[in-house]
């Protein structure tokens, strides 16, 4: 049984090398953050999380723009998608260039090119921080693109809702019951990248003057530095919290088909 | 949309033609399939069958040409509001939904209720010999399974036409001939007007009322397998349903000297002069005979027939059919005489 000791060795090896590599960071910020000047422990800085006012509304703000950009998001692209290669697969190249356009943009290209945009946006709809949307949904394409690209490209969309269709299946249906539920991991991988993609979204909110929850961070790590450690790992927290969540939530429904046998 | 003869719905293709850039998938297809008749549409791969199912099907449209059903134009129907069962060549099972889920989702889509959904799937179900796997998942069933599955789903809506798009090509050919026998008895049990698509001729002559061959788009010939096997009307069908040797003949009146035996001919053969005539294995009759016009080239067993290949003299390699007795006196060398039996023949011009 030799290979599988030194396999089994080498994993554990691996898995402390990585955890390392994540936890450091990590607990040196709760350490950090958790500290008091007389070299105590206190948790005033996670107080500071609800009680600064500042700070708590742009944790809202945040979370209410991740959750408009994954809305938002789903409501474009996973129509778009599952239609495109059901109906116009001709333009799948076109549909695949223009939802990866915006990785090759530099962010600060971006907020130049679209302070026009803004300014009718902010004239028109309104100047809340939340039109930020617009920009974080353009933003997240490419990496929701891949997602539920890959998802679409595991089933035979095409055959499936050809056979739904003859059973007397309309198209809403068709989306809806039959290609949706099977690119479900695909749409929720999509949504759990949007999220921590928007919850770290730092450059184009500053550029445009909008207080989110990375520029607060920011902004308080010059005056109050525990408290600005504290938001940062509570961010990072909730991101891998959300990321475990979804991965249960995907392996539940799976676990939940293979009992039924 | 029941007919007086039954369940099924007359099927008429009305000079369908459907064009991919510069190929013509379908030229100019005719085809009328009586109420409850089980149809085999035979033909080499790409001469357009699966076109003219997914246009019958409504989920393809033609270029040119209608297509009727118990006479009423549907070709702007759309798929879902036609009135067929479709069985596809890929798996085509939802992943995500029960067996019996996937049995009861056109019921669903008719607005039936949870109910009357699992009674009728569960009997769908038991046709196809399935019962007891009505919980399970596609990934956790066999190829063979997963087909009669949707077979069961397209049948539990009771369309009036039934589309079987080469529903065996991905199975095995024990499970297949199983399978299509199955599907022949459900068939006969419900009565639905089937159109079997295929490009095995075993399975199309094994178990359709009528087989239609096609070739490049068209409908070559269309009729029961005997007469399709005795009687082939074109040089394409003759070659493409069962075996058949060439040899050269010459027409004069009704019949034609082939290997100096006189031989009626069939419809559509040369009016007069040489040709080639396509005669099959069973009709050619092979004996021991030492001044003979061939010599036994290689024999192959087939059960309680033989096939014998022979090399005329001064002519070309052709196979008979004798019995496996017989064969067992031609060893491979062996001077024989091949004659033609009496049977009518079909002579096409030669070359
Ligand atoms: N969507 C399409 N785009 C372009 N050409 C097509 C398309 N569908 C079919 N064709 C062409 O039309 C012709 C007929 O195709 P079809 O699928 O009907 O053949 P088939 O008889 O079903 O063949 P097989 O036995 O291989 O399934 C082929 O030459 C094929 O290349
Ligand atoms: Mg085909």
């Amino acid at each position: 049984m030799k290979p599988s000791y030194t396999w089994r060795v080498t994993r554990v090896a691996l898995l402390l090398l990585f955890g390392a590599f994540f936890l450091v960071p990590l607990l040196a910020m709760l350490d950090f953050s958790t500290r008091d000047l007389g070299g105590g422990r206190s948790g005033e800085a996670w107080l500071d999380l609800v009680r600064d006012p500042d700070l708590s509304a742009a944790i809202i703000t945040s979370l209410l723009l991740a959750l408009l950009t994954v809305g938002g998001m789903l409501v474009l692209l996973v129509p778009t998608m599952i239609w495109v290669r059901l109906r116009v697969p001709r333009a799948t190249r076109l549909v695949e260039f223009l939802c990866l356009l915006p990785l090759t943009i530099p962010a600060l290209v971006i907020v130049v090119g679209m302070r026009n945009v803004y300014s009718w946006v902010n004239y028109l709809v309104s100047d809340s921080v939340l039109t930020l949307t617009f920009v974080y949904v353009v933003l997240v394409l490419p990496y929701s693109y891949r997602a539920i690209d890959a998802a679409l490209s595991g089933i035979d969309a095409v055959t499936l809702s050809e056979a739904a269709r003859s059973l007397g299946a309309g198209w809403f249906t068709v989306i809806g019951r039959i290609v949706v539920p099977n690119i479900w991991s695909g749409v929720l991988s999509a949504a759990f990248v949007s999220v921590a993609l928007v919850l770290g979204e730092f450059t184009i909110a500053s550029l445009t003057n909008y207080e989110n929850l990375q520029v607060v961070i920011a902004l308080l790590g010059k005056s109050e530095a525990r408290t600005s450690v504290a938001a940062s790992a509570a961010a990072l927290l909730f991101a891998s919290v959300l990321l475990m969540a979804l991965s249960y939530v995907g392996r539940g429904r799976r676990a939940r088909k293979e009992n039924l046998t | 949309m029941t007919s007086p003869q039954g369940p099924g719905a007359e099927v008429v293709l009305d000079g369908l033609s459907r064009h991919y850039g510069s190929v013509h998938a379908l030229d100019g297809l005719h085809l009328t399939i009586e109420p409850g008749e089980m149809v085999a549409l035979l033909g080499p791969s790409g001469c357009g069958k699966t076109t003219a199912l997914r246009i019958l099907a409504g989920l393809e449209r033609a270029d040119e040409g209608r297509v009727l059903v118990s006479g009423q134009d549907i070709s702007d129907v759309p798929a879902n509001k036609r009135d067929m069962g479709m069985v596809f060549q890929a798996y085509s099972l939802f992943p995500h939904m029960t067996v019996l889920e996937n049995v009861g989702f056109g019921l669903r889509m008719r607005g039936v209720g949870q109910r009357e959904r699992r009674a009728r799937g569960l009997e769908v179900l038991q046709l196809v010999g399935l019962g007891d796997q009505r919980d399970r998942y596609a990934h956790q069933l066999s190829g063979g399974q997963q087909q009669r599955v949707a077979l069961a789903r397209a049948l539990a809506v009771e369309p009036s036409v039934l589309l079987l798009d080469e529903p065996l090509s991905a199975l095995d050919a024990k499970v297949r001939t199983q399978l299509r026998e199955e599907i022949r008895r459900v068939q006969m049990e419900v009565g639905r007007t089937t159109v079997f698509v295929t490009h095995d001729q075993e399975e199309a002559l094994a178990i359709a009322d009528r087989v239609g061959v096609m070739s490049n788009g068209r409908l070559e010939q269309i009729a029961p397998p005997e007469e399709l096997y005795a009687r082939p009307r074109t040089r394409f069908v003759a070659e493409f349903v069962g075996l058949t040797n060439r040899l050269d003949a010459a027409v004069d009146g009704s019949t034609a000297r082939v290997l100096d035996c006189t031989v009626p001919l069939l419809d559509g053969s040369v009016a007069s002069g040489p040709g080639l005539a396509l005669v099959r294995p069973e009709a050619l009759e092979v004996r021991p005979e030492s001044d003979g016009n061939a010599a036994v080239a290689s024999r192959s067993f087939l059960g309680s027939v033989s096939h014998v290949t022979c090399d005329l003299d001064g002519g070309p390699e052709v196979t008979a059919q004798t019995s496996s007795a017989l064969a067992a006196e031609l060893a491979p060398g062996t001077r024989v005489r091949v004659s033609v039996a009496p049977s009518p023949v079909l002579v096409v011009p030669a070359g």
